[in-house]
């Protein structure tokens, strides 16, 4: 990646680094190896990131408002968001969609729902995160 | 040249942008009053601040190794960043801890007010 390809033994390294951990996370058996990645649509996937894009801009500007006001105004609650069923991997893409949003944070997950702390009221939209959420889901092959 | 300028423009704007969303979410992290509040100043640096201006480095540098190597930095901060402040958010949850002034908290059964803390505990313990 760095550009420079003629020095043997930084190669030679590099190989070596990248198949130590390579074996070490097959070693402790982490995870299901490459499974979730393959079952992603990839061009629904990309369409979801450019509109998550989106969806972090707005709420960037809102929390941003927040926080320059004269008077500091929050309405703080902690819900919980219903979550389907579905692989572990749009299970992760939804609860770090929704962390990645600014006035939305994912605080704990359980079996069937997040525990997400909210910022502010408009935030706090079970609809909107639940949009998110089928969107996160439709990135999966088989699921819906 | 006048390509040039262009590009120049909006790698400007993205730069100015970015330090706008940097400066604010600063500003958050001393004027909002918790614990819980802060964490969405840092998660405004995180994706806003830092997105803008690494895409303002992608101007710059233009099409080149380097820009594969910003683009992979944005993508790892995607999900790094989220991770983190999961785990700090979710250690403040489990430690008992809960935001100030709270509105609405489906984690906790109507209980004494002074009773609060340990009776979140007790019933994320039989959930568990």
């Amino acid at each position: 990646m760095s550009g420079i390809y003629d020095n043997m033994l930084i190669i030679i390294f590099g190989i070596i680094s990248s198949m130590l951990c390579a074996w070490i996370v097959h070693h402790l058996k982490l995870f299901d190896v490459g499974a979730p990645l393959i079952a992603v649509k990839t061009l629904k996937f990309a369409k979801y990131v450019f509109w998550l894009v989106v969806e972090i801009g707005k709420s960037d500007w809102n929390i941003a408002k927040v926080i320059l006001a004269n008077d500091i105004n929050l309405q703080q609650r902690l819900i919980r968001v219903p979550v389907g069923e579905g692989s572990d991997f749009s299970k992760m893409l939804y609860a770090n969609s929704i962390t990645i949003t600014p006035g939305t944070v994912t605080v704990e997950t359980e079996t069937d729902c997040f525990i997400v702390h909210a910022l502010i009221d408009e935030t706090a939209d079970q609809a909107a995160l639940a949009d998110m959420g089928s969107r996160a889901f439709a990135t999966q092959r088989g699921e819906n | 040249m006048t390509w040039e300028l262009i590009i120049n423009l909006l790698s400007w704007a993205c730069f100015l942008v970015g330090g706008f969303f940097l400066f604010v979410g600063a500003l958050g992290m001393l004027r909002l009053p918790d614990f819980w509040a802060r964490l969405h100043a840092a998660s405004i640096i995180d994706s806003a601040g830092v997105g803008l201006i690494l895409a303002g480095m992608m101007l710059q540098t233009g099409f080149t190794l380097i820009t594969v190597k910003t683009l992979l930095i944005v993508g790892f901060l995607l999900i790094t960043g989220p991770t983190a402040s999961h785990a700090v958010a979710s250690a403040a949850f489990v430690s008992g801890s809960r935001p100030k002034d709270i509105v609405e908290d489906a984690t906790i059964e109507p209980a004494k007010p002074e009773k609060k803390k340990r009776a979140a505990k007790t019933a994320r313990k039989s959930k568990s």
